[in-house]
């Protein structure tokens, strides 16, 4: 009799894919995004929704384009799409947005090998760039709930610009301030990386060495420790885009080494650099710090020995 | 206690309360030469021989081998080419089954008297490990008692392997043959203490055995924890008495000797009777099988497609020697029973979940038990880049197939490590 199954072992598998993974990012991303809705009015949705579909359509085209396998299926552009949309102001011109989603998928994810080959994460990349391109309106801040105010956008400046003790910690932890559309909530986004650490997609170590070395360092230097914690993009950044697997060391010790790296150079950047927010440029430079992280924190599997030196 | 790292898998053991039955006796076996480790054995008869059962059929001069024994009386009907499972090619033995069952006449019970009686008799009846690597038994038990003594014998009962009963049913059947034979392990090589070692999912064992040796104080119960791979050799050894074997060494190099519970038995009951190795208890189960499924005491050499007519298995589109984490596919129903073999599991089909790029989120690193990173040795892998494959160590690996079975993108991590290795030249022989 033929036709039997020949197939190396095991012959049994994780129920878990990557697309289930990424269903379980944009799941924990959603409290966040919602309360960004809701704070910022229906124009974040709509950035929201604009950077997801030209991050899809990019992810689609450029493998149709490349000749290689669709991918979309595996959601990733969806978590980059929301991620970008989420780093973005809700005032941003929708052009804007759809080159910024390009540079993400098209230029760092696919031209680099799609996904798990990246260097660095695009969501953040595809900021930088707008940032540096589009200063003025990356840097625009609509107050919140400027839509019960009248029909004309007010802006304002965020707590990090405006400096401690402009807003009570509250207003900080409720998401009541100027900013991205998703990195004011600070509960919002504590639940949804809460959640990634309960469900093990993502290990507590380096978003925890993230916030803790810009805890410690503000604590050293005498500044107002829950209100650097709490402002900004640092917890949008270190629970999802420091925990980003292709970009990010593999090993525990690995990632508290970027997450450590991540808030010395947050801090520096908030306290003596021309940006009031340092929390993009520190992952990236981290980013590409990750394969030296990598080497140097290669495990000593049990029971190995150093090969020997000396050969005949 | 520290655990390694592993999966947590569902146990399916569905079999364990079926009682061992005799196997209905094949028309024919087929005996491949090579069913251990080392070196194959010669065939000692030829076509047209009238065997009997117990009869020793091969055997070589080799150091690293076991001879073989007819399963069945009746006629060589053929010394053929056979294909191991591995891709290498031995002779087999066919034979045609008279169905008397002729007993060999030569067969007596040994005579045991001291070290070396013991490891002669051990040899002679063609005994290698019967929890699946299949070593040479006698090979293992003439370790160097100077040199590299061992204190602990550890009795591996974990049967941590889906599906696969049949070590259960030895203790559950048969534990008073399991402590014998460990005590005369003990008493001949001289190892002052014996662990028995149980994964948790299997507590009527621990507690029959826990009741057994009650009064032997050198013999002692472990209750392993219930996860995949507790059996492995490496990982039952650390976490029953905290040693670590190196790369490159053997158990014996700390210590230790590792037995399977059914292999230790084996010597007892091979004590009393003198009757080699010539068949074994065997798990049939796998979705493929609607009936009969089972405990059976099977002759080596017996066609699987028997098995699986016996078990209304005949329309099986996969068929594995042992368990799903670690078993080999057969290509052929026709190949036989090994010495080696715990189970024979047929499935309806194997599904593998469809291949996708590496994510690097880490998870074979986090379940290795021995904490390789076969994400990087893949990479290393494909580079074909030798020396950080050693840096990486991947020698170490043990195949155990957590990395392949807990990875999302549903990688072939555990047989890119075999391939791997075999990239790796091997130190040359001092």
């Amino acid at each position: 009799m033929n036709g039997l199954t020949v197939a190396p072992s095991p012959h049994r598998s994780t129920k878990l894919s990557t697309s289930m993974i990424m269903l379980n990012v944009v799941i924990a991303l959603l409290p966040s995004a919602v309360a960004g809705t809701v704070i910022f009015g229906a124009r974040a949705a709509l950035v929201l929704l604009v950077c997801i579909a030209s991050c899809v359509i990019f992810e689609a085209l450029t493998r149709k384009l490349m000749k290689k396998e669709q991918t979309i299926s595996d959601l990733s552009a969806v978590v980059t799409g929301l991620l970008l949309g989420m780093n973005l102001p809700s005032s941003i011109p929708i052009w804007m947005a759809v080159i910024g989603s390009f540079v993400a998928i098209v230029i760092v994810k696919q031209l680099f090998g799609g996904i798990g080959q990246n260097f660095a994460n695009p969501a953040i990349v595809g900021r930088i760039v707008m940032m540096l391109s589009f200063t003025a309106f990356m840097s625009s801040w609509p107050v919140p709930f400027w839509y019960k105010l009248g029909a004309d956008v007010v802006t304002g400046a965020t707590p990090l610009a405006a400096g401690a003790g402009s807003i009570s910690y509250i207003d900080l932890f409720l998401g009541n301030c100027g900013g991205c559309i998703g990195e004011v909530c600070s509960i919002a986004l504590l639940a949804g990386g809460l959640y990634l650490m309960a469900a093990r997609i993502i290990s507590p170590a380096a978003p925890a060495a993230f916030i803790g070395t810009v805890a410690l360092m503000t604590l050293i230097t005498g500044g107002d420790v829950l209100f650097q914690i709490l402002s900004g993009g640092l917890f949008l950044g270190a629970f999802f885009m420091a925990t980003d697997y292709a970009t990010t060391p593999l090993t525990n010790k690995g990632k508290v080494i970027f997450g450590i790296g991540c808030g010395l150079i947050t801090f520096v950047i908030r306290n003596y650099g021309n940006y009031p927010e340092g929390v993009s440029f520190s992952i990236l430079i981290m980013n590409l710090l990750t394969p030296y992280i990598d080497r140097l924190t290669q495990l000593t599997p049990l029971g190995a020995k150093k090969p020997a030196a000396k050969e005949a | 206690m520290k655990t390694l790292s592993g999966i947590h898998i569902s146990h399916d053991k569905r079999t364990e309360n079926k009682e061992t039955a005799l196997f209905p006796l094949p028309d024919e076996v087929l005996i491949p030469m090579s069913q251990h480790m080392g070196a194959p054995c010669e065939p000692v008869v030829k076509k047209g021989d009238l065997v009997t059962v117990g009869q020793k059929i091969g055997d070589t001069d080799a150091f690293m081998s076991a001879p073989i024994h007819s399963s069945v009386s009746g006629e060589v009907t053929a010394i053929e080419d056979f294909l191991n499972t591995n891709g290498t090619v031995c002779k087999a033995v066919r034979i045609k089954s008279d169905g008397k069952q002729t007993v060999c006449p030569d067969i007596t019970p040994p005579e045991i008297t001291d070290r070396d009686s013991f490891i002669h008799a051990v040899r002679e009846s063609g005994l290698t490990g019967l929890g699946g690597a299949g070593f040479p038994t006698h090979i293992k038990l003439n370790f160097d008692a100077v040199k590299t003594p061992i204190d602990t014998l550890i009795i591996n009962a974990a049967e941590c392997e889906p599906f696969i009963t049949s070590d259960y049913r030895q203790l559950m059947e048969d534990p008073t043959d399991v402590i014998e034979g460990v005590l005369m392990v003990q008493k001949f090589l001289g190892i002052p203490y014996c662990k028995i070692c149980i994964e948790g999912n299997k507590p009527a064992a621990i507690r029959l055995m826990k009741e057994k040796t009650a009064d032997i104080g050198a013999v002692s119960v472990v209750t392993l924890p219930q996860q995949y791979p507790q059996g492995a050799e490496k990982v039952i050894i650390y976490t029953a008495v905290k040693r670590i074997v190196a790369e490159g060494e053997l158990p014996s190099n700390q210590g230790v000797m590792v037995m399977n519970v059914s292999t230790v038995a084996f010597i007892k009951k091979y004590a009393d009777t003198g009757m080699p190795l010539v068949s074994r208890r065997l798990t049939l189960d796998g979705d493929a099988m609607t009936k009969n499924q089972g405990n059976y005491t099977v002759p080596i050499g017996t066609p699987v497609s028997s098995l699986l007519s016996y078990t209304g298995a005949e329309d099986a589109k996969a068929v594995l020697y042992g368990g799903p984490m670690m078993g080999i596919t057969l290509y052929d129903t026709a190949q036989p029973v090994l010495k080696n073999n715990n189970a024979v599991l047929a499935f309806r089909e194997l599904k593998k979940p469809k291949m996708t790029e590496c994510i690097r989120c880490g998870t074979c690193i986090r379940t290795c038990p021995l904490h390789l990173m076969p994400v990087s040795i893949e990479n290393a892998y494909n580079a074909r880049d030798v020396e950080e494959l050693k840096k990486l160590h991947v020698m170490l690996c043990m195949n155990c197939g957590c990395c392949s079975y807990a990875c999302p993108a549903h990688r072939n991590l555990a047989e890119i490590n075999q391939l791997a290795k075999a990239l790796i030249p091997r130190p040359k022989k001092k």
